[in-house]
């Protein structure tokens, strides 16, 4: 059974369309990559799986049903807009948004402060919200995501406005929930982050997805079949190659539709030359993406 | 439905631990108490407790006032002459004297000599010697019966009879405009005051952003149900104070001032006062929640807000027309109107003047619309709370609630 299942969702803002008829199923374990550039549809999409905003048209349903009240105490949403009550303390607002998922108060100052203790943040528990750095406040954003322990955590751009020791303490939970059987749906526009984190993903562009599948699937798609070359002399005549070429610091090799990367580096090695470097060619999401939108 | 009891008690701890809340729930009662204590302080010094002996010298020209020398607590001494008199005054024997001078029964004149400052003469040495001078003119002449009497010649009862000759509910002018301005202003400030909280929480998590993550735990209408009547709780806990306050200086204060003994809240008074604060507050309250979801901070919302104050506080400016003549035109249309019938008809409540038919009929309409603007307010919470920036115009909020 899939977690989430989105069947010809669309949706449209004051004429303007936001999605338009996507449709994608996500896997139970999986951390689900949504990428696309800012204004592509995905917090819109997003907000439709946590039935904040309803759908002009089609369906969507999460563990199998159509989202309800109980369905949303499974769910841990952190939107792209950040937000917390400023006058409270950091613990008064971890037990209201938890009481809100149905965790009880005990239960809630019990499992903040495990939360708190792994983040090293249990010192500023009685303080205010806007005593906080930003840093610490989005980090207390994503604790009030997951304290609830919820089976599906949706992640709206996550890493924005993260230095780098918090980005990485936050793919740390990320993949050590997914490794508790939690399923993770991640929408970012870094194309990167994706890449490190991401099983399968959706890319979509203006509201409409256009590309779906597993990343290896997709990078392999997208591969040209091209090999990267450094050495001290290249050889003018080279079997099975259609063209070449020359990068700052190396050398691209078109190879044609019968050869194999393999046999480019056999013949190499017996012609004698010195190898620096060979590398298969695989396309960044980024490039893929950049190829896909301009309609490649 | 557990979620919004989480919100309701959530909303309502929030303003209660509020300053401005707490300030003015409590400010009505100490205002009323501290005005009584100073009022009560005031008394007490004009007239110290037991009123202290007095000795006051005179000398008689008449020679016609030897008897009747104590008035309460004022004893007269009598001097042959004026210096005499005077050499007593200067050496603390007496605290004043007068002359009573051999023309006195044709001309009435006494001068009196005093030594402190005084601002006017105090009423017990008027009447001390009034009483002095009558009992010595008239004791031999009347029985003492009569004498009393020519000394306190009337006590005066007043009775107002309503056109019919039945007498009138109430008796005092004063205590006719009191109730109903203070019920109208209390009701004012207790309704605006609520809503305006919840227009403050609604616009201050849209400003935050933590609309979004309350919307990912509950829906809008438990968002906004929850915030309502959490609100609305605290408003009512409010008025109650305020009510109950004002119960219980009105019983401790009535002793002592005889005018608020005219002023009574009686038991249907307060229950009309709850069924209409519910109603106008519940109007009021999906009124500014719609405001707060249109608006994306407090500063937007201000002018939006501002609109139906207007008509909501116009029993009170107008509040001559209502108490003048409860059952005119003008007092009538004013309870039925929904956005001015909390207030116009609390002030008429107060004074008794609204007949059965018009309290059925104003509820009702407050009801509906009520229920009209609570169901507008949740179609325009669930469309605009993750909007920002512009504000739609009419024509789209029109659209979408048609849309709804």
């Amino acid at each position: 059974m899939n977690v989430i299942d989105v069947f010809q969702v669309s949706k449209s803002f004051r004429g303007t369309r936001a999605v338009h008829d996507l449709s994608f199923g996500m896997a139970q374990g999986e951390i689900f990559g949504m990428v696309g550039p800012n204004g592509a549809g995905k917090t819109t999409t997003l907000r439709m799986l946590m039935d904040i905003i309803r759908p002009d048209s089609g369906e969507i349903e999460i563990f199998g049903q159509s989202i309800e009240e109980q369905t949303k105490n499974r769910i841990g949403y952190l939107p792209e807009e950040r937000g917390l009550y400023k006058k409270n303390t950091v613990l008064e607002s971890l037990v209201y948004l938890g009481a809100l998922k149905g965790v009880s108060s005990s239960q809630a100052k019990e499992r903040a402060a495990e939360l708190l203790e792994r983040v090293g943040m249990v010192q500023h528990k009685d303080k205010k919200v806007e005593e906080l750095s930003r840093g610490m406040g989005q980090i207390i954003q994503l604790i009030v995501t997951i304290l609830h322990n919820p089976e599906l955590i949706v992640l709206d751009e996550p890493f924005a406005g993260l230095d780098p020791v918090n980005t990485e303490l936050l793919k740390g939970f990320i993949l050590e929930q997914r490794d508790q059987g939690k399923s993770i749906i991640l929408s970012t526009h870094m194309m990167n982050q994706i890449e490190e984190l991401c099983d399968r993903v959706l890319m979509i562009n203006k509201g409409e997805a256009v590309l779906y599948g597993s990343l290896i699937e997709i990078k392999s798609r997208f591969r040209s079949n091209s090999v990267f070359l450094k050495c001290d002399s290249i050889p003018e005549e080279l079997p099975g190659v259609v063209g070449r070429k020359e990068h700052a610091k190396y050398t691209e090799l078109f190879l044609d539709q019968h050869t194999q990367p393999s046999q480019i580096i056999a013949t190499l090695i017996n012609s004698g030359v010195t190898l620096e470097r060979f590398e298969i060619s695989t396309p960044s999401l980024n490039e893929i993406f950049i190829k896909v939108a301009k309609g490649g | 439905m557990k979620k919004t009891l989480i919100i309701i008690r959530y909303e309502f701890k929030q303003i209660l631990k509020k300053k401005t809340f707490i300030v003015a729930t409590l400010a009505i009662p100490l205002l009323l108490f501290l005005g009584y204590g100073i009022y009560q302080g005031v008394e007490h010094w004009r007239e110290p407790g037991a009123p202290a002996e007095k000795k006051i010298g005179y000398v008689d020209n008449v020679g016609a006032f030897t008897e009747y020398t104590r008035q309460d607590d004022i004893t007269f001494i009598p001097y042959t002459n004026g210096e005499e008199a005077r050499e007593a005054l200067v050496a603390c024997e007496v605290a004043e004297y007068f002359i009573i001078p051999s023309d006195y029964l044709s001309s009435g004149l006494i001068t009196r000599y005093i030594i402190e400052n005084e601002f006017e003469v105090p009423d017990d040495v008027w009447r001390g010697i009034e009483d002095f001078l009558l009992s010595n003119l008239l004791g031999d002449e009347v029985s003492s019966e009569l004498l009393e009497r020519a000394k306190v010649p009337m006590g005066l009862n007043t009775i107002q009879l309503d056109e019919s000759g039945e007498i009138a509910s109430e008796q005092d002018a004063a205590s006719r405009y009191v109730l109903p301005i203070v019920f109208g202003l209390l009701f004012a400030f207790a309704i605006l005051f609520s809503s305006g909280y919840l227009l403050q929480s609604v616009t201050e998590e849209k400003e935050n952003r933590v609309i979004e993550v309350l919307l990912s735990s509950v829906s809008s209408s438990q968002l906004l149900v929850g915030k309502v009547l959490g609100l609305g709780t605290a408003g009512l806990l409010q008025i109650a104070v305020w009510f109950i306050a004002i119960w219980i200086f009105i019983r401790i204060a009535s002793v002592n001032i005889p005018f608020l003994s005219e002023l009574s809240i009686t038991a249907s008074v307060f229950a009309w006062g709850i069924v209409y604060f519910i109603l106008g507050y519940l109007l009021f309250a999906a009124y500014y929640a719609a405001v707060g979801s249109l608006c994306s901070t407090a500063k937007e919302a201000h002018s939006l807000s501002g609109i139906i104050v207007l008509p909501a506080m116009l029993p009170l400016w107008l509040n001559f027309f209502i108490i003048g003549n409860p059952e005119g035109a003008f007092a009538r249309a004013l309870t039925l109107f929904p956005l001015s019938a909390p207030i116009a008809a609390m002030m008429r409540i107060s004074r008794d003047s609204l007949a059965a038919w018009e309290i059925a009929l104003s509820i009702i309409i407050l009801v509906a619309s009520a229920i009209l603007t609570i169901w507008i307010a949740s179609k325009l919470f669930r469309v605009f709370l993750l909007m920002y920036g512009k504000k739609p115009g009419l024509r789209e909020i029109v659209r979408c609630v048609r849309e709804a």
